[in-house]
């Protein structure tokens, strides 16, 4: 599976502050933690406290990409923020993300095709957050339905059924896991799937064990790729026994180790 | 319209290993590499195959007691003398690597010490210009006395030394280790043994570029087919990026026909089997062909003319590789 390592994000108090005084080193330190842990991408989010997060998306990627080649993923609801930050990038890059309003698919499918990036699309719209599969379908079908359309390769496409906090949205449980299948089977070749995974434990009181529960499930379902915590030991060990269930890789009394040497 | 051909795309490649030390570390000898391979065998629009798999022709410290008329025919007269054996599959077989088994080590056997086996690699590394695989005797308590004198008495020559298996790899792999050569990891036609084996020997330090795996095969009618699909089943995840299996096959191919009924029962008891002189040697190419075909790296092989037409084989196969 495709691990976005989630941890870089102004609004954790560390990295809010790191940006704040311009402190490389933590955020540097953040960046390998998460690769050595299993991270195959970072997402760079300069948080809801950045007064210009035009230049802070701008800094954040070239303090990472001192340290390390892997992806990043440009993690901004503003379309401008997302392209200062590929302007700098030298890694290969994951926008995150699209909604399914026309207007941000406008500016931003464009640019993914541009920059060679990968697109994450959510599937919500100016209407609000869906409220079943259906809805989940129909958002999804129009983002890949725009990406066609102007040519943007849609096995790179990304789509998030959007994960709703367990104690808030119940019922949808069964119909986001299922949205994760049948995104799949919308076109030919299938575009790929991705969550925001710890969304799904917002407020409940063991977020570890929901997080994990929730991301073997979906990995049945035929999940490619999460934003989560790599530095969460349990959440990856979890991560790599589904990965093995599911015969994508061979197993030996060694597995947890040899996937973490690849 | 023009059919457009579905080529699979890989982003894993196996290892490449060299054995023998090369001209510029000082040695005479010329080093060959195995694996590198970045496709399933021979596909060659899929990915290039860098290096061709190479026959190992195999000799013995001892004179081999039990080896068929047939095969024992063409060495008479060098059965008994390991060096003149040697020269002989160097010279007349254009042997690229040789393959020495101390069998007489074996307490079964003529139970030979580790100096005496020690002297005849040394011996054997300034008779003959080819790289050299070293096996044990097949008894592990043995094997740990002998492997390290002999790794130690070619040190710095890159040999390929074996056979290190999961209950009994520590002692080989240290001294592998001390003196620069590489490993043979030998799994019971088991994948994930294999890859186990991969990962314990590459925790104590040797780099998996220096592991080949003998993935243990059987013979045409002995289980050849359950073999291949463990080699394929290796390679398919190598090539999907998954290092811990990604290292070269070796196959003892001549040990395991020459085993088989059919190269070894005489003609007065299977009159329609054909001419048995003619058997065994069918078997042992018949044999290589399809490991090849698997992804087999080294052949470890017995009969001249099996040799002979093997290497033939792989130029015919190679001729659409790349330089």
């Amino acid at each position: 599976m495709f691990v976005i390592g989630e941890l870089i994000n102004g609004m954790y108090q560390n990295i809010g502050r790191a940006i704040k005084e311009k402190n490389k080193k933590e955020i540097q330190k953040c960046a390998l933690q998460q690769i050595e842990a299993g991270a195959d991408c970072l997402d760079v989010n300069c948080g809801p406290a950045s007064r210009d997060p035009v230049s802070d998306m701008q800094w954040l990627i070239e303090t990472i990409q001192e340290v390390a080649d892997k992806p990043l993923a440009l993690d901004s609801s503003k379309p401008k923020v997302i392209e200062s930050g590929l302007k700098v990038i030298k890694n290969k890059a994951v926008i995150n993300s699209t909604t399914a309003d026309a207007e941000k698919l406008e500016a931003l499918v464009p640019l993914a095709k541009e920059y060679n990036a990968k697109l994450i699309g959510i599937t919500i719209s100016a209407k609000g957050i869906p409220q079943n599969k259906d809805q989940r379908l129909e958002l999804a079908a129009a983002i890949v339905a725009t990406c066609e359309e102007k040519g943007f390769p849609i096995a790179d496409l990304y789509l998030d059924p959007i994960v709703l906090p367990v104690n808030v949205a119940q019922a949808q449980m069964k119909d986001i896991l299922e949205s994760i299948h049948e995104f799949k089977i919308i076109y030919e070749p299938p575009p790929k799937t991705i969550v925001g995974l710890s969304n799904v434990s917002q407020g409940t009181c063991v977020r570890n064990l929901v997080n994990r529960t929730f991301l073997t499930m979906a990995l049945a379902y035929g999940l490619d790729a999460a934003i989560l915590d790599p530095l969460d030991k349990d959440l990856m060990d979890a991560l790599i026994t589904a990965e093995l269930i599911l015969n994508k890789n061979i197993y030996c009394d060694s597995y947890l180790e040899a996937y973490r040497k690849k | 319209m023009a059919l457009q051909p579905m080529l699979e795309k890989w982003s894993g490649q196996v290892s490449t290993v060299t054995i023998g030390a090369t001209k510029s570390e000082g040695s005479r000898r010329e080093a060959v590499k195995i694996g590198g391979e970045l496709s399933l065998p021979f596909l060659f629009p899929e990915g290039n195959v860098p290096n061709k798999p190479v026959v190992a022709v195999e000799i013995w410290d001892t004179a081999p007691a039990d080896w068929p008329q047939e095969l024992k025919k063409d060495y008479a007269e060098v059965l008994s003398d390991p060096l003149a054996w040697a020269q002989k599959c160097v010279k007349e077989l254009k042997a690229k690597v040789l393959c020495i088994r101390l069998q007489g080590a074996h307490p079964d056997f003529e139970n030979k010490s580790a100096d005496q086996e020690a002297k005849l690699i040394h011996e054997l590394l300034k008779r003959v210009d080819v790289p050299l695989i070293i096996l044990g005797s097949g008894d592990d308590t043995k094997d740990n006395l002998i492997l390290p004198v002999c790794a130690e008495a070619a040190k710095g020559e890159r040999c390929l030394i074996g056979e290190a298996v999961q209950d009994n790899y520590k002692t080989l792999t240290a001294s592998v280790l001390a003196d620069g050569h590489n490993i043979i990891a030998q799994s019971p036609i088991d994948i994930n043994i294999a890859k186990q084996l991969n990962i314990l020997i590459s925790d104590m330090g040797l780099p998996l570029e220096r592991i080949v795996i003998n993935p243990t095969i059987g013979a045409l009618g002995y289980g050849l087919e359950y073999a291949y699909s463990i080699m394929e089943r290796a390679r398919l995840a190598a090539f999907s990026g998954d290092k811990t299996i990604a290292s070269p096959f070796i196959c003892f191919v001549g040990q395991e026909s020459w085993r088989a009924k059919e190269a070894k029962a005489t003609s007065l008891e299977f009159p329609s089997w054909g001419p048995q002189a003619q058997r065994g040697i069918i078997w042992e190419i018949i044999t290589a062909t399809a490991l090849i075909q698997a992804g087999a790296d080294i052949l470890v092989m017995r009969h001249p003319e099996a040799v002979e037409k093997i290497n033939k084989y792989i130029d015919n196969l190679m001729t659409g590789a790349s330089a």
